[in-house]
Protein backbone atom coordinates (compact mmCIF):
# COMPACT_ATOMS: atom_id res chain seq x y z
CA UNK A 1 0.00 0.00 0.00
CA UNK A 2 2.89 2.48 1.19
CA UNK A 3 4.77 1.40 -1.22
CA UNK A 4 2.32 1.44 -4.68
CA UNK A 5 0.21 4.46 -3.97
CA UNK A 6 2.01 6.87 -0.75
CA UNK A 7 5.11 7.04 -1.90
CA UNK A 8 4.92 7.61 -5.45
CA UNK A 9 2.49 10.56 -4.76
CA UNK A 10 4.66 12.25 -2.45
CA UNK A 11 7.19 12.33 -4.76
CA UNK A 12 4.85 13.43 -7.81
CA UNK A 13 3.77 16.31 -4.92
CA UNK A 14 7.31 17.39 -4.21
CA UNK A 15 8.81 17.38 -7.52
CA UNK A 16 5.97 19.28 -8.98
CA UNK A 17 6.56 21.64 -6.14
CA UNK A 18 9.76 21.73 -6.21
CA UNK A 19 9.81 22.44 -9.96
CA UNK A 20 7.87 25.31 -9.61
CA UNK A 21 9.83 26.63 -7.05
CA UNK A 22 13.34 26.15 -8.69
CA UNK A 23 11.19 27.96 -11.83
CA UNK A 24 10.26 31.38 -9.70
CA UNK A 25 14.00 31.51 -8.52
CA UNK A 26 15.19 30.34 -11.87
CA UNK A 27 13.72 33.75 -12.83
CA UNK A 28 15.65 35.74 -10.33
CA UNK A 29 19.06 33.99 -10.79
CA UNK A 30 18.72 35.28 -14.39
CA UNK A 31 18.13 38.42 -13.82
CA UNK A 32 21.23 38.82 -11.17
CA UNK A 33 23.04 37.21 -13.55
CA UNK A 34 22.37 38.96 -16.69
CA UNK A 35 22.32 41.92 -14.40
CA UNK A 36 26.10 40.93 -13.10
CA UNK A 37 27.19 40.70 -16.51
CA UNK A 38 26.33 44.06 -17.28
CA UNK A 39 27.73 45.94 -14.01
CA UNK A 40 24.34 46.15 -12.44
CA UNK A 41 22.86 45.26 -9.16
CA UNK A 42 19.90 43.56 -10.53
CA UNK A 43 16.54 43.37 -8.05
CA UNK A 44 17.46 44.67 -4.58
CA UNK A 45 14.43 45.91 -3.47
CA UNK A 46 12.71 43.23 -2.16
CA UNK A 47 14.35 41.25 0.57
CA UNK A 48 18.05 41.63 1.38
CA UNK A 49 19.39 41.14 -2.16
CA UNK A 50 16.36 40.94 -3.54
CA UNK A 51 15.72 37.16 -2.94
CA UNK A 52 12.41 37.68 -2.04
CA UNK A 53 11.33 39.23 -5.56
CA UNK A 54 10.05 36.16 -7.21
CA UNK A 55 7.21 36.33 -4.47
CA UNK A 56 6.28 39.65 -5.45
CA UNK A 57 6.27 38.66 -8.79
CA UNK A 58 4.26 35.66 -8.31
CA UNK A 59 1.55 37.61 -6.82
CA UNK A 60 1.85 40.43 -9.60
CA UNK A 61 0.98 37.94 -11.58
CA UNK A 62 -1.62 36.66 -9.75
CA UNK A 63 -4.12 39.98 -8.65
CA UNK A 64 -3.31 41.49 -12.65
CA UNK A 65 -6.34 41.49 -14.93
CA UNK A 66 -6.88 38.63 -17.00
CA UNK A 67 -8.14 40.05 -20.30
CA UNK A 68 -9.07 37.85 -23.32
CA UNK A 69 -9.23 40.29 -26.42
CA UNK A 70 -12.67 40.21 -28.02
CA UNK A 71 -11.98 38.77 -31.40
CA UNK A 72 -9.92 35.88 -29.81
CA UNK A 73 -11.14 31.79 -30.70
CA UNK A 74 -11.93 32.11 -26.65
CA UNK A 75 -11.43 28.48 -25.94
CA UNK A 76 -7.91 27.99 -27.82
CA UNK A 77 -6.86 30.94 -26.16
CA UNK A 78 -7.48 29.99 -22.86
CA UNK A 79 -6.20 26.02 -23.37
CA UNK A 80 -3.07 27.27 -25.15
CA UNK A 81 -1.55 28.16 -21.65
CA UNK A 82 -2.28 24.92 -20.33
CA UNK A 83 -0.94 22.95 -23.25
CA UNK A 84 2.58 24.56 -23.27
CA UNK A 85 2.45 23.80 -19.33
CA UNK A 86 1.65 20.38 -18.71
CA UNK A 87 3.76 18.43 -21.05
CA UNK A 88 6.94 20.65 -19.59
CA UNK A 89 5.62 19.19 -16.38
CA UNK A 90 5.11 15.76 -16.84
CA UNK A 91 8.33 15.28 -18.18
CA UNK A 92 9.99 15.03 -14.69
CA UNK A 93 8.28 11.77 -14.33
CA UNK A 94 10.85 10.11 -16.34
CA UNK A 95 13.92 11.67 -14.97
CA UNK A 96 15.79 10.18 -12.59
CA UNK A 97 17.16 12.37 -10.01
CA UNK A 98 19.35 9.26 -7.72
CA UNK A 99 19.29 5.26 -7.77
CA UNK A 100 16.89 3.66 -5.30
CA UNK A 101 17.89 4.40 -1.63
CA UNK A 102 16.94 3.34 1.58
CA UNK A 103 14.40 5.89 3.64
CA UNK A 104 12.93 4.69 6.81
CA UNK A 105 13.01 1.30 6.20
CA UNK A 106 11.62 1.80 2.76
CA UNK A 107 13.44 1.42 -0.93
CA UNK A 108 12.18 4.63 -2.24
CA UNK A 109 14.00 5.46 -6.00
CA UNK A 110 14.80 8.81 -6.49
CA UNK A 111 12.48 8.77 -9.44
CA UNK A 112 9.26 8.99 -10.52
CA UNK A 113 8.76 6.16 -12.50
CA UNK A 114 11.29 3.84 -14.65
CA UNK A 115 9.59 3.07 -18.04
CA UNK A 116 10.93 1.17 -20.86
CA UNK A 117 10.52 3.85 -23.30
CA UNK A 118 11.61 6.38 -20.80
CA UNK A 119 14.01 8.96 -23.53
CA UNK A 120 11.61 8.09 -26.27
CA UNK A 121 9.05 9.66 -23.56
CA UNK A 122 10.54 12.44 -23.09
CA UNK A 123 11.30 13.27 -26.62
CA UNK A 124 7.61 12.66 -27.61
CA UNK A 125 6.15 14.62 -24.88
CA UNK A 126 8.31 17.52 -25.68
CA UNK A 127 6.97 17.57 -29.72
CA UNK A 128 3.19 18.04 -28.10
CA UNK A 129 4.56 21.15 -26.44
CA UNK A 130 4.42 22.50 -29.45
CA UNK A 131 0.81 23.14 -29.63
CA UNK A 132 1.12 25.55 -26.73
CA UNK A 133 2.68 27.73 -28.83
CA UNK A 134 1.21 27.26 -31.94
CA UNK A 135 -2.35 27.91 -30.63
CA UNK A 136 -1.68 30.75 -28.83
CA UNK A 137 -0.42 32.72 -32.08
CA UNK A 138 -3.12 31.71 -33.87
CA UNK A 139 -6.05 32.38 -31.26
CA UNK A 140 -5.15 35.75 -30.22
CA UNK A 141 -5.76 36.49 -34.03
CA UNK A 142 -3.00 39.31 -33.94
CA UNK A 143 -0.91 39.27 -36.69
CA UNK A 144 2.52 39.08 -34.25
CA UNK A 145 1.54 36.57 -31.88
CA UNK A 146 0.60 34.33 -35.48
CA UNK A 147 4.07 35.12 -37.20
CA UNK A 148 6.18 34.80 -33.66
CA UNK A 149 4.31 31.18 -33.41
CA UNK A 150 5.20 30.23 -37.04
CA UNK A 151 8.56 31.00 -36.58
CA UNK A 152 8.64 29.39 -33.52
CA UNK A 153 7.09 26.21 -34.70
CA UNK A 154 8.93 25.63 -37.74
CA UNK A 155 12.27 26.33 -35.20
CA UNK A 156 11.15 23.38 -32.95
CA UNK A 157 10.50 21.42 -35.55
CA UNK A 158 13.45 21.14 -37.35
CA UNK A 159 15.63 21.20 -34.12
CA UNK A 160 13.47 18.03 -33.06
CA UNK A 161 14.55 16.46 -36.09
CA UNK A 162 18.19 17.09 -34.98
CA UNK A 163 17.96 16.63 -31.64
CA UNK A 164 16.08 13.36 -32.44
CA UNK A 165 18.57 11.77 -34.54
CA UNK A 166 21.34 12.64 -32.40
CA UNK A 167 20.10 10.97 -29.19
CA UNK A 168 20.00 7.72 -31.43
CA UNK A 169 23.47 7.55 -31.17
CA UNK A 170 23.54 7.67 -27.07
CA UNK A 171 20.86 4.98 -27.22
CA UNK A 172 23.29 2.92 -29.08
CA UNK A 173 25.67 3.47 -26.95
CA UNK A 174 23.37 2.54 -24.15
CA UNK A 175 21.61 -0.27 -25.36
CA UNK A 176 18.37 0.62 -23.39
CA UNK A 177 15.58 3.65 -23.97
CA UNK A 178 15.07 3.64 -19.93
CA UNK A 179 16.48 7.22 -18.57
CA UNK A 180 18.10 4.91 -15.33
CA UNK A 181 19.48 2.39 -17.72
CA UNK A 182 21.04 5.11 -19.29
CA UNK A 183 23.09 5.99 -16.47
CA UNK A 184 23.64 1.95 -15.38
CA UNK A 185 25.35 2.00 -18.66
CA UNK A 186 27.27 4.62 -17.78
CA UNK A 187 28.46 3.33 -14.61
CA UNK A 188 29.19 -0.21 -16.11
CA UNK A 189 31.44 1.63 -19.24
CA UNK A 190 33.48 3.35 -16.96
CA UNK A 191 32.80 6.56 -19.00
CA UNK A 192 30.24 9.63 -19.22
CA UNK A 193 28.94 9.89 -22.02
CA UNK A 194 30.35 13.46 -22.91
CA UNK A 195 33.60 12.41 -23.29
CA UNK A 196 32.74 8.94 -25.44
CA UNK A 197 29.95 11.05 -27.45
CA UNK A 198 31.45 14.93 -27.59
CA UNK A 199 29.59 15.97 -30.63
CA UNK A 200 26.55 14.30 -30.06
CA UNK A 201 26.68 16.62 -26.65
CA UNK A 202 27.50 19.52 -28.35
CA UNK A 203 24.28 18.95 -30.57
CA UNK A 204 22.04 18.01 -28.36
CA UNK A 205 23.25 21.26 -26.23
CA UNK A 206 22.48 23.72 -28.82
CA UNK A 207 19.21 21.42 -30.38
CA UNK A 208 17.88 22.36 -26.70
CA UNK A 209 18.59 26.11 -26.72
CA UNK A 210 17.07 26.46 -29.27
CA UNK A 211 13.92 24.05 -28.75
CA UNK A 212 13.55 26.26 -25.30
CA UNK A 213 13.72 28.87 -27.62
CA UNK A 214 16.77 30.56 -25.38
CA UNK A 215 19.08 33.07 -26.77
CA UNK A 216 20.95 33.17 -29.49
CA UNK A 217 17.82 30.96 -30.63
CA UNK A 218 14.98 33.33 -29.00
CA UNK A 219 13.64 34.87 -32.52
CA UNK A 220 9.70 33.74 -31.22
CA UNK A 221 10.20 36.39 -28.97
CA UNK A 222 12.48 38.73 -30.66
CA UNK A 223 11.16 42.04 -29.39
CA UNK A 224 12.30 44.43 -32.24
CA UNK A 225 10.67 42.19 -35.07
CA UNK A 226 7.51 41.48 -33.09
CA UNK A 227 6.90 43.28 -30.02
CA UNK A 228 6.96 40.45 -27.73
CA UNK A 229 6.47 37.09 -29.61
CA UNK A 230 3.36 34.54 -29.47
CA UNK A 231 2.74 35.67 -26.08
CA UNK A 232 1.68 39.29 -26.94
CA UNK A 233 -2.39 38.98 -26.40
CA UNK A 234 -1.37 37.11 -22.69
CA UNK A 235 -1.81 38.73 -19.46
CA UNK A 236 -1.54 38.08 -16.23
CA UNK A 237 -1.85 34.69 -14.52
CA UNK A 238 -2.18 33.02 -18.23
CA UNK A 239 1.15 34.93 -19.75
CA UNK A 240 2.61 33.79 -16.17
CA UNK A 241 2.27 30.08 -17.38
CA UNK A 242 4.24 30.01 -20.67
CA UNK A 243 6.96 31.55 -18.67
CA UNK A 244 6.89 29.44 -16.50
CA UNK A 245 6.63 26.37 -19.38
CA UNK A 246 9.95 28.21 -20.97
CA UNK A 247 11.79 28.15 -17.36
CA UNK A 248 10.42 24.56 -17.08
CA UNK A 249 11.54 23.20 -20.05
CA UNK A 250 15.13 25.22 -19.64
CA UNK A 251 15.30 22.81 -16.35
CA UNK A 252 14.41 19.80 -18.26
CA UNK A 253 16.89 20.07 -21.20
CA UNK A 254 19.66 20.59 -18.47
CA UNK A 255 18.63 17.51 -16.42
CA UNK A 256 17.99 15.16 -19.64
CA UNK A 257 21.76 16.31 -21.12
CA UNK A 258 22.98 15.31 -17.29
CA UNK A 259 21.23 12.26 -17.35
CA UNK A 260 22.78 11.40 -21.15
CA UNK A 261 26.13 13.02 -20.81
CA UNK A 262 27.18 13.64 -17.97
CA UNK A 263 26.40 10.24 -15.75
CA UNK A 264 22.90 11.64 -14.16
CA UNK A 265 23.57 10.94 -10.69
CA UNK A 266 27.03 9.51 -10.56
CA UNK A 267 30.18 11.33 -9.93
CA UNK A 268 33.09 11.56 -12.15
CA UNK A 269 34.79 8.43 -12.93
CA UNK A 270 31.89 6.37 -12.10
CA UNK A 271 33.17 2.80 -11.01
CA UNK A 272 36.39 3.20 -10.59
CA UNK A 273 38.03 2.60 -7.03
CA UNK A 274 40.91 5.80 -6.97
CA UNK A 275 38.14 7.66 -7.11
CA UNK A 276 35.90 5.70 -4.44
CA UNK A 277 35.85 8.95 -2.44
CA UNK A 278 33.99 10.91 -4.64
CA UNK A 279 31.09 8.65 -3.32
CA UNK A 280 30.42 9.69 0.04
CA UNK A 281 28.73 13.00 -1.76
CA UNK A 282 24.96 12.47 -1.89
CA UNK A 283 23.91 11.09 -5.79
CA UNK A 284 21.28 13.84 -6.15
CA UNK A 285 23.61 16.37 -4.77
CA UNK A 286 25.57 15.23 -7.72
CA UNK A 287 22.63 14.98 -10.15
CA UNK A 288 21.58 19.06 -9.14
CA UNK A 289 24.98 20.25 -8.99
CA UNK A 290 25.32 19.48 -12.51
CA UNK A 291 22.02 20.25 -13.65
CA UNK A 292 22.76 23.97 -12.01
CA UNK A 293 25.69 24.11 -14.35
CA UNK A 294 23.76 24.14 -16.87
CA UNK A 295 21.13 26.53 -16.33
CA UNK A 296 23.59 28.78 -15.67
CA UNK A 297 25.47 27.65 -18.79
CA UNK A 298 22.53 28.56 -20.25
CA UNK A 299 21.56 32.31 -18.37
CA UNK A 300 25.26 32.83 -19.58
CA UNK A 301 25.22 31.99 -22.51
CA UNK A 302 21.88 34.95 -23.34
CA UNK A 303 24.49 37.56 -21.38
CA UNK A 304 26.46 36.69 -23.70
CA UNK A 305 25.75 36.01 -27.42
CA UNK A 306 23.74 37.90 -30.15
CA UNK A 307 20.85 36.74 -31.33
CA UNK A 308 20.55 34.60 -34.94
CA UNK A 309 19.04 36.04 -38.06
CA UNK A 310 16.25 33.82 -39.04
CA UNK A 311 17.58 32.23 -41.76
CA UNK A 312 21.59 31.69 -40.18
CA UNK A 313 18.88 29.85 -37.63
CA UNK A 314 17.45 27.14 -40.48
CA UNK A 315 20.75 27.12 -42.24
CA UNK A 316 22.06 26.08 -38.90
CA UNK A 317 19.91 23.41 -38.16
CA UNK A 318 19.35 22.04 -41.28
CA UNK A 319 22.87 22.14 -43.35
CA UNK A 320 24.71 21.71 -40.52
CA UNK A 321 23.27 20.02 -37.06
CA UNK A 322 21.17 17.55 -39.04
CA UNK A 323 23.95 16.18 -41.21
CA UNK A 324 26.20 16.08 -38.24
CA UNK A 325 23.83 13.70 -36.76
CA UNK A 326 23.85 11.84 -39.23
CA UNK A 327 27.32 11.71 -39.52
CA UNK A 328 27.62 10.64 -35.53
CA UNK A 329 25.24 8.20 -35.79
CA UNK A 330 26.94 6.51 -38.84
CA UNK A 331 30.40 6.34 -36.58
CA UNK A 332 28.64 5.55 -33.62
CA UNK A 333 27.67 2.30 -35.26
CA UNK A 334 30.43 1.46 -37.30
CA UNK A 335 32.60 1.72 -34.06
CA UNK A 336 30.00 -0.20 -32.06
CA UNK A 337 30.32 -2.88 -34.78
CA UNK A 338 33.99 -2.97 -34.69
CA UNK A 339 34.66 -3.14 -30.89
CA UNK A 340 32.47 -5.84 -30.55
CA UNK B 1 -13.14 -6.13 -15.26
CA UNK B 2 -11.11 -3.29 -14.77
CA UNK B 3 -9.47 -3.27 -18.29
CA UNK B 4 -12.80 -3.66 -19.74
CA UNK B 5 -14.23 -0.25 -18.01
CA UNK B 6 -10.64 1.48 -19.14
CA UNK B 7 -11.43 -0.11 -22.63
CA UNK B 8 -14.45 1.20 -22.92
CA UNK B 9 -13.96 4.39 -21.43
CA UNK B 10 -11.29 5.22 -24.15
CA UNK B 11 -13.28 3.69 -26.71
CA UNK B 12 -16.42 6.31 -26.33
CA UNK B 13 -13.59 8.79 -25.88
CA UNK B 14 -11.77 8.29 -29.43
CA UNK B 15 -14.94 7.72 -30.95
CA UNK B 16 -16.58 10.76 -29.00
CA UNK B 17 -13.08 13.15 -30.73
CA UNK B 18 -13.22 11.16 -34.27
CA UNK B 19 -17.42 12.69 -34.72
CA UNK B 20 -16.18 15.88 -33.73
CA UNK B 21 -13.34 15.57 -35.79
CA UNK B 22 -15.61 15.78 -38.74
CA UNK B 23 -18.96 17.61 -37.45
CA UNK B 24 -16.95 20.97 -36.02
CA UNK B 25 -17.53 23.91 -37.88
CA UNK B 26 -13.80 25.48 -37.36
CA UNK B 27 -11.23 23.52 -39.34
CA UNK B 28 -8.01 24.47 -36.39
CA UNK B 29 -10.50 23.07 -33.58
CA UNK B 30 -10.98 20.23 -36.01
CA UNK B 31 -7.32 19.45 -36.10
CA UNK B 32 -7.41 20.16 -32.47
CA UNK B 33 -10.09 17.12 -31.93
CA UNK B 34 -7.70 14.85 -34.21
CA UNK B 35 -4.72 15.45 -31.96
CA UNK B 36 -7.19 14.34 -28.56
CA UNK B 37 -8.28 11.78 -30.52
CA UNK B 38 -4.38 10.43 -31.07
CA UNK B 39 -3.83 11.08 -27.89
CA UNK B 40 -6.38 8.98 -26.94
CA UNK B 41 -5.16 6.33 -29.04
CA UNK B 42 -2.23 6.17 -27.43
CA UNK B 43 -3.63 5.69 -24.31
CA UNK B 44 -5.22 2.65 -25.21
CA UNK B 45 -1.81 0.98 -26.69
CA UNK B 46 -0.87 1.77 -23.25
CA UNK B 47 -3.77 -0.39 -21.60
CA UNK B 48 -2.46 -2.96 -24.29
CA UNK B 49 1.06 -3.32 -22.88
CA UNK B 50 2.11 -1.68 -26.43
CA UNK B 51 4.61 1.13 -24.67
CA UNK B 52 6.91 1.60 -27.31
CA UNK B 53 3.69 1.49 -30.11
CA UNK B 54 1.83 4.67 -28.25
CA UNK B 55 5.01 6.66 -27.29
CA UNK B 56 6.02 6.39 -31.35
CA UNK B 57 2.13 7.09 -31.72
CA UNK B 58 2.51 10.66 -29.70
CA UNK B 59 5.60 11.20 -31.49
CA UNK B 60 4.76 10.71 -35.02
CA UNK B 61 1.01 11.19 -35.05
CA UNK B 62 0.51 14.12 -32.46
CA UNK B 63 3.84 15.96 -32.27
CA UNK B 64 4.70 15.60 -36.16
CA UNK B 65 1.99 14.90 -38.43
CA UNK B 66 -0.60 16.68 -37.07
CA UNK B 67 1.16 19.94 -36.52
CA UNK B 68 2.05 20.00 -39.92
CA UNK B 69 -1.85 19.53 -40.54
CA UNK B 70 -2.27 22.70 -38.31
CA UNK B 71 0.74 24.58 -40.27
CA UNK B 72 -1.63 24.15 -43.57
CA UNK B 73 -5.05 25.23 -42.15
CA UNK B 74 -3.89 28.18 -40.46
CA UNK B 75 -2.01 28.99 -43.55
CA UNK B 76 -4.68 28.70 -45.74
CA UNK B 77 -7.87 30.91 -46.04
CA UNK B 78 -10.62 29.24 -45.42
CA UNK B 79 -13.16 31.94 -44.54
CA UNK B 80 -15.19 31.78 -47.96
CA UNK B 81 -18.91 31.48 -48.13
CA UNK B 82 -20.67 28.37 -48.18
CA UNK B 83 -21.05 27.73 -51.99
CA UNK B 84 -17.49 28.05 -52.57
CA UNK B 85 -16.94 24.42 -50.42
CA UNK B 86 -19.90 23.32 -53.04
CA UNK B 87 -17.96 20.72 -55.10
CA UNK B 88 -19.48 20.63 -58.21
CA UNK B 89 -17.44 16.90 -59.07
CA UNK B 90 -18.55 15.97 -55.91
CA UNK B 91 -20.18 11.97 -56.01
CA UNK B 92 -22.28 11.49 -53.33
CA UNK B 93 -23.36 7.88 -54.43
CA UNK B 94 -19.57 6.74 -55.08
CA UNK B 95 -18.81 8.05 -51.54
CA UNK B 96 -21.48 6.41 -49.90
CA UNK B 97 -21.29 3.04 -51.85
CA UNK B 98 -17.28 3.12 -50.44
CA UNK B 99 -18.45 3.78 -46.74
CA UNK B 100 -21.28 1.14 -47.10
CA UNK B 101 -18.47 -1.04 -48.56
CA UNK B 102 -16.14 -0.11 -45.76
CA UNK B 103 -18.61 -1.04 -43.14
CA UNK B 104 -19.15 -4.87 -44.60
CA UNK B 105 -15.61 -5.25 -44.31
CA UNK B 106 -15.13 -4.45 -40.57
CA UNK B 107 -18.19 -6.34 -40.26
CA UNK B 108 -16.99 -9.67 -41.81
CA UNK B 109 -13.89 -9.22 -40.30
CA UNK B 110 -15.74 -8.37 -37.37
CA UNK B 111 -17.48 -11.67 -37.38
CA UNK B 112 -14.84 -13.64 -38.57
CA UNK B 113 -12.21 -13.10 -35.87
CA UNK B 114 -14.99 -13.26 -33.06
CA UNK B 115 -15.30 -16.86 -33.61
CA UNK B 116 -11.61 -17.55 -33.93
CA UNK B 117 -9.39 -18.14 -30.90
CA UNK B 118 -6.04 -15.30 -31.84
CA UNK B 119 -3.04 -17.39 -32.09
CA UNK B 120 -0.15 -16.44 -29.63
CA UNK B 121 2.34 -14.24 -31.32
CA UNK B 122 4.88 -16.56 -32.98
CA UNK B 123 6.82 -17.64 -29.74
CA UNK B 124 10.35 -17.50 -30.47
CA UNK B 125 12.98 -19.69 -28.60
CA UNK B 126 15.88 -16.82 -29.28
CA UNK B 127 13.58 -13.79 -28.92
CA UNK B 128 14.85 -11.58 -26.08
CA UNK B 129 11.90 -10.97 -23.67
CA UNK B 130 13.63 -8.04 -22.35
CA UNK B 131 11.05 -5.11 -23.32
CA UNK B 132 8.47 -3.87 -25.60
CA UNK B 133 11.11 -1.91 -27.78
CA UNK B 134 13.46 -4.89 -27.87
CA UNK B 135 10.73 -7.10 -28.99
CA UNK B 136 9.19 -4.82 -32.16
CA UNK B 137 12.53 -4.70 -32.97
CA UNK B 138 13.34 -8.37 -33.08
CA UNK B 139 10.27 -9.01 -34.98
CA UNK B 140 10.47 -6.51 -37.37
CA UNK B 141 14.27 -7.70 -38.08
CA UNK B 142 13.08 -11.26 -38.28
CA UNK B 143 9.48 -12.33 -39.38
CA UNK B 144 8.56 -9.05 -40.89
CA UNK B 145 11.78 -8.10 -42.83
CA UNK B 146 10.15 -7.59 -45.80
CA UNK B 147 7.48 -5.97 -45.58
CA UNK B 148 9.93 -3.28 -43.22
CA UNK B 149 11.99 -2.69 -46.17
CA UNK B 150 9.08 -2.22 -48.42
CA UNK B 151 7.94 0.15 -45.84
CA UNK B 152 11.49 1.92 -45.74
CA UNK B 153 11.70 1.98 -49.45
CA UNK B 154 8.48 3.77 -49.72
CA UNK B 155 9.41 6.50 -47.39
CA UNK B 156 12.42 6.89 -49.31
CA UNK B 157 11.01 7.31 -52.86
CA UNK B 158 8.49 9.78 -50.85
CA UNK B 159 11.20 12.06 -49.44
CA UNK B 160 13.18 12.27 -53.23
CA UNK B 161 9.98 12.80 -54.67
CA UNK B 162 8.94 15.85 -52.01
CA UNK B 163 12.14 17.01 -52.66
CA UNK B 164 12.31 17.32 -56.42
CA UNK B 165 8.38 18.40 -55.78
CA UNK B 166 9.91 21.43 -54.24
CA UNK B 167 13.11 21.94 -56.02
CA UNK B 168 12.17 22.06 -59.73
CA UNK B 169 15.81 23.33 -60.70
CA UNK B 170 18.39 21.00 -58.77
Amino acid sequence: MIDRFVIPLVKIAIVLNATLVAVTYMVLLERKVIAWAQSRLGPMRVGPYGILQPVADAVKLMIKEDITPVRADKWVFTAAPIISMVPALIVYAVIPFGPTVTMFGHPVPLYITDINVGLLYVVSVASVGVYGIILAGWASNSKYPLLASLRASAQLISYEVAVTLTLVSVIMMAGTLSMVGIVNAQYNQHIWYVFAQPVAFVLVLIGGLAETNRAPFDLPEAEQELTGGFHTEYSGMRFALFFLAEYANMIVVSSVVTTLFLGGWLPPFPNTAVFHVLYYIPSWMWFFLKSFAFLYLFIWIRATLPRYRYDQLMRLGWKVLIPLAIVNLVITGLVKVVLL
Amino acid sequence: MGQAIAFYTLAAFILGFAIMVVSTRNTVHSVLFLVLNFLFVAALYVLLGADFLAVIQVLVYAGGIVVLYLFVVMLVNLKRAPEAHEDPHRRTTLGFGLGVAVLLELGVIGAYTSTQVPAPVAANAAMPMAGNTEQVGWLLYTSYLIPFEIASMLLLVAMIGAIVLAKREL
